[in-house]
């Protein structure tokens, strides 16, 4: 029996606070409408009178209360045993708390604030008790997050006061770990109601607790507020509140503050403050203000107050890159002594704050190359151009200061990696310039006894390979690759022997082929040796070979690769072989570069990667039949598998795509489909994507010979199609169905049944990530091309569906770039799907079932071409369906089409394209609208 | 709230080879998905259909490398695939670019659609039909791939080798292309003003037009000849300039235009092609050629030295059995030689020999022409790849005898279907 929240008005009954009471009057308040009330008796025995009930009774007069009561009294010991070290007390603490919220949720958040409020109670249980508030509030998921908020939104009015009360007053706790744990429930809260214009007093009531005196809760509210600003978009805290919330902080941040914690707090509230700032940052005397109090900030005794403040400039760098001319100056003095002096974490922000400016003008600068326009909305302040002889030599001494064996920590992050990096932006920024000022450092460093210095100028010079033109580079690249070649050799130290061949890789990944003067194959035995090399060097050397390989595709016909293709092949098995190969990535990497050296095979090397099937094949077979595995063994099994089906993938498509191979490769198809099906049976998303991925290459190269294959791997297609968590297998899954749809014509038509079920259901759920849906759309394209006519019973799901996510698409308005690419990609996949549909009829004798809806889909391409934000692939997308509609419909259709606007101004523009699909698409449309029209 | 994380990727290449191979398998999909619908359109398939006769066992020595050879052996080892997959009668059309020699001669020589001649007036030649000077010179197959254009004769030998600025037609920045992007154009070649008139348009960046009416073809012809600057006037990377030549429909009003119409190109006869027809490779009654001495200087047959014999000559293919036919499919026997003439004789079969008619033995039975005795010549031209067809040696006898008249071809027309015509054949042309 579910109970009711209106049963548990009295809530003061849960807290202990209201004063006792007869039991049986609560019951009856409690039990109204039960089927059965016992009729109680009266007993004296032994004492005074008391109401006489038997314990099977209690029991079932007690289920209504049963959670609640129990959390009342014992909701502390419940919250500590779920964190207990004993995993059964545990779980059943979990269960009793899901219950609980289950069954009561007025009463769980009651006694969960409660608790967090109640500063009698251990720390530990109030600790959970806020973090579970807090995950009743909010979730990863979009869907599941907008579940709650309404959840929260429909309390009753009095328990979210209650809720809200318990929280404010935390703030005032003298203990900080319940501080902090509340100012985050209450910025969870605020995210909730304040669009909602809800809790009004929140943010005046915060400011009130500023000017008490106690500094804990001046420093509570700080943090209160600096979590609200992440939580609450600046649109819903109006102006007047944005400039009190700020003055608060800068008066929390400002010198005259004795209190660390309440400094500390200030600082990283301002952090978040800054998005709603951008009125403050544009007026000049409020903006001198704000910087001044950072960059005072960045000076403070205090370690992890001048790291905030540096955070604070790292992020006004981003997000005011415009306004910061006239700080540039004192900024730089700042951040060039903090890290040449300061301690580790303040100076990695301080050479952040640069990377960052990078990063500002790298944007810049791409969107002025992309097209330039006077009105363009940021300009280029060449910061960093300006910065550039005073900037470079403080990067290039942070390059001497590696750690040792940081190569072998995954983890690692030092003041020697963040030079490096900066220095590479700033190659990017300024290109050729940067090349002049970096040169003398490799010179003198390059071969000194310390390998620090040795380490240092390679890294310098991997470091700027991307940005300069290559006419710049070239001269010294051919030097240099001759010298490396060498210390990849006979360097002694392996951090030297790593970052040689790393910079050996970037070095082929920028400047391609022919403007290398080293023979391939002096670089090749180079690179093979050095893979026998411990893991983190072995890992970089396929690296190298990597990019070398992909250059080597660009070049075209006649491969340098060709005459060692075998050895590089064998090369890598070995390497996937060895025992250390698990460290630094290295079996990855060797996995990886293999399958771009299998690309890259020409008509001459094919015979050795079709001697490659069935040795990845039996690799793969061995993981599989593997027993008793641990845990550990098993990820690292999942693992190889991903690799290996990655591997068969790109051989697949290689082998499959060229007549001559496909016919002697097609012959492994038995065995392989039998290894992938295995595959399926592990249960790992990586590996499932892989598998599929390779499944649609393998379907497509054997056509309708696939046929054979669909009756076990269907259940696997339908298992993808359903997996809505790990949306990336639901995306490759949608797309290995267009690939089967091509693949066996209309001989899929037997599964179709089922697979249109699950589109349309992925299609109606909230749950699945959106970029999902387009390729739906499109895959009902696929699926109306390969069953023509017999598409006819899905019309009636498909065409409302297309047309509810039409009109969807033509109304968007004041979308960002991220929702106008969406709603593109949206608009391709209807428009696919038209044109399979009416591709799909053509020539049957049931096209007239099409007829009805002929006046929405030209009315979807009216809109289309009204709404002028179509990008190219949409723009031929749509008039490829206006030619369709007329090709199948002819001229029944020809007076509907007459009348659009997309068969006259439409069809004119993109008959004027420049963009050669575009046009093209457009000349068959009109042929095909001239038919109809005059037909 | 705590520091921020800024660890930046460090000595990693920012794309993994997992994403790419994801990208990569989108990249094929959306490019697969594209060809089907360019298939449903009518406006793709980039393989071609390889007739089987036209591989002959001879030919094979003169497989260029060790693919095609691969290959050929792929399909006769695995015949149970060349049963179920219907692809693998196909060949790539790039690996046809290939051969060389004879196999290439062979190849080429049956791509051509081979027009019929006129022997009487189809049947709603004003609705069904188009009409077009045919200009006069060498019909020819002009291919432009891997950036180089080859033009090849009706008998599959190379008239020109050139760059031309057809898609891929030469190897500059702005032409050239990926492999799988060339184009085959059906041309006359008119030495005068060096000019290759298109007239029929095969392939199209890859796109093959066989499956194509010749209403689409030739609205496809005019619409994207022009586009890439193939009708300028030659320069160091394009020889010859191409040009298209206006096409009629039908009616009294295009028939008038070609037939006595001004054209750059000299004339040599009328051209007609129905609109419904596909690419067809070999003889077909669908593409029809008429000529009288007004609008050509070649109506009858001239021999070797320019000169219009005396008598009717016919060229034939000797057959095994000492059966002498026609080019067409299946072949019309004309004639036998005796089996003692070709023991004595140097003959052997496949031989082009050419016969006087003498026309006191042609008879016209049931409209069926019969040429009875014939008088042997001598060996044909080595260079032709081809005997005559039946409807040539029919035309060429009516010619000398009683011509199909311009007036007749007026006469078959619907006097009714005259008026809303004129705006179509604007369309083509522009």
């Amino acid at each position: 029996m579910v109970m009711e929240a209106t049963r548990l008005r009295d809530l003061g009954f849960l807290f202990g606070k209201c004063s006792s009471r007869i039991f049986k009057d609560a019951l009856a308040v409690a039990s109204q409408g039960l089927p059965s009330f016992p009729n109680l008796k009266i007993s004296s025995h032994r004492g005074p009178p008391a109401l006489w009930i038997s314990e099977e009774e209690i029991n079932s007069l007690a289920i209504p209360f049963e959670f609640s009561l129990i959390m009342a009294v014992e909701i502390t010991q419940v919250l500590l045993n779920a964190q207990s070290v004993d995993a059964s007390a545990r779980k059943y603490a979990e269960e009793s708390l899901n219950q609980f919220q289950d069954q009561n949720l007025p009463s769980f958040f009651l006694a969960l604030s409660g608790e967090l409020a109640n500063n009698d109670k251990p720390v530990d249980s109030r600790k959970l008790a806020g973090l579970i508030l807090k995950n009743t509030l909010d979730a990863k998921e979009q869907h599941r997050k907008n579940d709650l908020i309404q959840r929260w939104l429909s309390l009753d009015m009095f328990v979210k006061a209650q809720v809200k009360g318990c929280l404010l007053q935390t703030l005032s706790s003298p203990v900080s770990d319940a501080r902090s744990t509340a100012s985050q429930v209450i910025a969870k809260v605020a995210g909730i109601e304040l669009p909602h214009k809800q809790w009004p007093e929140l943010i005046s009531t915060l400011l009130s607790n500023i000017q008490q005196q106690q500094s804990h809760v001046k420093q509570a509210t700080l943090e209160t507020l600096g979590y609200l600003c992440e939580e609450v978009s600046p649109d819903f805290v109006d102006q007047d509140q944005v400039n009190k919330i700020l003055t608060a902080v800068v008066q929390g941040m400002n010198a005259s503050e004795v209190n660390n914690d309440v400094r500390l707090s200030a600082t990283r509230a301002l952090y978040n403050a800054l998005g709603f700032a951008q009125a403050n940052f544009s007026n000049d005397m409020e903006r001198d203000y704000l910087m001044r109090v950072v960059c005072e900030a960045t000076l403070t005794p205090e370690l992890k107050i001048r790291q905030a403040a540096f955070e604070c400039l790292v992020a006004i760098s981003s997000s005011y890159y415009d306004k910061l001319g006239s700080y540039m100056q004192d900024i730089f003095i700042i951040t060039a002594k903090a890290v040449k002096e300061d301690e580790e974490p303040v100076a990695l922000q301080a050479i952040e704050f640069w990377s960052s400016i990078c990063d500002e003008e790298i944007d810049i600068l791409d969107e002025y190359g992309s097209d330039f326009s006077a009105d363009s909305d940021t300009p280029c302040f060449y910061f960093i151009r300006q910065a550039l002889p005073a900037l470079v030599p403080m990067l290039l001494d942070t390059l001497l200061k590696q750690e040792e064996d940081q190569d072998l920590d995954e983890g690692a992050w030092n003041i020697a990696m963040a030079g490096g990096t900066c220095l590479g932006l700033v190659a990017r920024t300024v290109g050729d310039d940067i090349v002049p000022l970096v040169m003398p450092f490799i010179e003198e460093n390059i071969s000194k006894p310390d390998w620090r210095q040795r380490e240092a100028a390679t890294y310098a010079f991997g470091s700027i390979l991307e940005g300069p033109s290559p006419e710049k580079l070239t001269p010294t690249i051919n030097v240099a690759l001759n010298f490396m070649l060498t210390a990849l050799i006979n360097d002694p130290n392996n951090h030297v022997k790593d970052t040689t061949a790393w910079t050996v890789g970037r070095i082929f990944e920028f400047m391609h082929g022919p403007t290398v003067e080293i023979p391939v194959r002096t670089i090749l035995s180079v690179l093979l040796q050095c893979m026998k090399d411990v893991p983190n060097v072995a890992e970089k050397a396929c690296g190298a070979l990597y990019f070398l390989a992909r250059g080597c595709e660009v070049v075209g016909s006649a491969s340098p690769l060709s005459p060692l293709f075998a050895d590089i092949i064998q090369a890598l098995l070995s390497v996937t072989h060895r025992e250390d190969a698990g460290e630094s990535r290295l079996r990855t990497a060797a996995y990886e570069t293999l399958n771009e050296v299998v690309r890259c095979a020409t008509d001459e090397t094919t015979p050795i990667v079709m001697q490659l099937v069935p040795v990845i094949m039996v690799e793969l077979h061995r993981t599989l039949e593997a027993q008793k595995l641990t845990s550990d063994e098993r990820e690292k099994q999942n693992e190889l598998q991903g690799l290996l089906c990655g591997c068969l993938q790109v051989i697949i498509q290689k082998l499959g795509s060229a007549e001559p191979t496909k016919y002697t490769f097609l012959q492994y198809t038995d065995q392989m489909m039998d290894l992938f099906l295995r595959v399926f049976a592990c249960r790992n998303a990586t590996v499932h994507e892989e598998a599929m991925l390779a499944i649609g290459a393998l379907a497509y190269a054997a056509g309708h010979n696939f046929l054979k294959y669909m009756q076990g791997f269907y259940p696997y297609l339908e298992m993808g199609l359903q997996n809505f968590e790990e949306y990336q297998v639901c995306a490759i899954t949608v797309g290995v169905v267009g690939d089967l749809c091509r693949a066996l014509d209309d001989k899929i038509l037997p599964f179709c049944d089922g697979i249109m079920t699950h589109l349309l259901k992925d299609l109606s759920s909230n749950q699945l990530h959106r970029s999902v849906k387009p390729p739906i759309f499109s895959c009902f394209g696929d699926i109306a091309l390969a069953i023509g006519e017999n598409f006819e019973k899905y019309l009636i799901y498909a065409m409302p569906m297309l047309q509810s996510a039409a009109e969807l698409s033509t109304l968007v308005a004041e979308a960002d770039d991220e929702m106008i690419e969406y709603t593109n990609q949206l608009r391709n996949g209807i428009l696919e799907a038209h044109s399979g549909i009416l591709q799909g009829f053509k020539n049957s004798p049931k096209t007239q079932l099409l007829m009805p809806y002929a006046s929405n889909i030209l009315q979807f391409l009216d809109s289309l071409y009204n709404e002028k934000d179509m990008d190219d692939i949409v723009m031929k997308a749509a008039v490829g369906v206006l030619g369709d509609l007329a090709d199948t419909l002819g001229a029944n259709a020809g007076p509907l089409i007459s009348q659009s606007v997309s068969s006259k101004d439409f069809l004119e523009e993109c008959l004027a394209s420049d963009e050669h699909l575009i046009k093209e698409s457009a000349q068959w449309a009109k042929f095909a609208v001239s038919r109809a029209i005059s037909g | 709230m705590a520091p921020h994380e800024l660890r930046r990727p460090f000595k990693r290449p920012a794309i993994s080879d997992q994403q790419r191979r994801r990208d990569l398998a989108l990249i094929r999909q959306t490019q697969q998905r594209s060809d089907s619908q360019n298939r449903a359109r009518r406006l793709a398939s980039s393989l071609f259909d390889l007739p089987s006769h036209s591989f002959p066992d001879a030919c094979q020595a003169d497989f260029p490398d060790n693919v095609d050879v691969g290959y050929a052996i792929a399909l006769e080892q695995s015949p149970e695939l060349e049963a179920s997959s219907p692809t693998v009668r196909h060949l790539d059309f790039v690996q046809a670019s290939k051969l060389k020699g004879s196999a290439a001669r062979h190849w080429f020589a049956r791509q051509l659609m081979l027009t019929e001649w006129m022997i009487d007036v189809p049947p709603n030649l004003d609705r069904d039909w188009y009409v077009f000077a045919r200009p006069a010179g060498k019909r020819c197959f002009v291919v432009s791939s891997n950036g180089s254009t080859v033009s090849r004769l009706r008998n599959g030998s190379v008239l020109h080798h050139f760059p031309s600025s057809l898609p891929n037609g030469a190897r500059t920045k702005e032409i050239s292309a990926p492999s799988h992007v060339y184009c085959i154009l059906d041309c006359i070649f008119h030495e005068p003003d060096q000019t290759y008139y298109v007239i029929d348009m095969v392939c199209w960046r890859g796109y093959s037009l066989y499956d194509c009416s010749a209403e689409f073809r030739f609205f496809w012809l005019n619409s994207k000849l022009s586009e890439t600057g193939a009708c300028n006037p030659p320069s160091t990377y394009h020889r010859y300039r191409f040009s298209v030549v206006p096409i009629y429909d039908c009616n009294r009003i295009g028939l008038h235009k070609a037939y006595t119409g001004g054209f750059a190109f000299v004339k040599d006869g009328l051209l007609f092609y129905n609109r419904h027809a596909h690419y067809q490779t070999g003889n077909t009654p669908l593409a029809l050629v008429w000529k009288d001495e007004l609008c050509s200087q070649y109506v009858l047959d001239t021999d070797s030295e320019g000169h219009v014999p005396a008598e009717q000559q016919v060229v034939l293919e000797l057959q095994d059995d000492g059966k002498l036919t026609t080019s067409d499919d299946p072949p019309i026997l004309f004639g036998c030689l005796e089996k003692e003439i070709i023991q004595k004789s140097s003959f052997q079969a496949g031989n082009f020999l050419r016969f006087s008619v003498i026309d006191e033995c042609v008879r016209i039975v049931d409209g069926k022409l019969e040429l009875g005795d014939l008088k042997f010549v001598g060996k044909a031209n080595r260079a032709r790849a081809f005997a005559d067809s039946y409807s040539k040696v029919f035309f060429q006898y009516t010619a000398r005898h009683s011509p199909l008249q311009f007036q007749d071809l007026i006469a078959s027309l619907d006097p009714n279907l005259d008026e809303n015509s004129e705006s179509n054949d604007m369309e083509m042309i522009d």
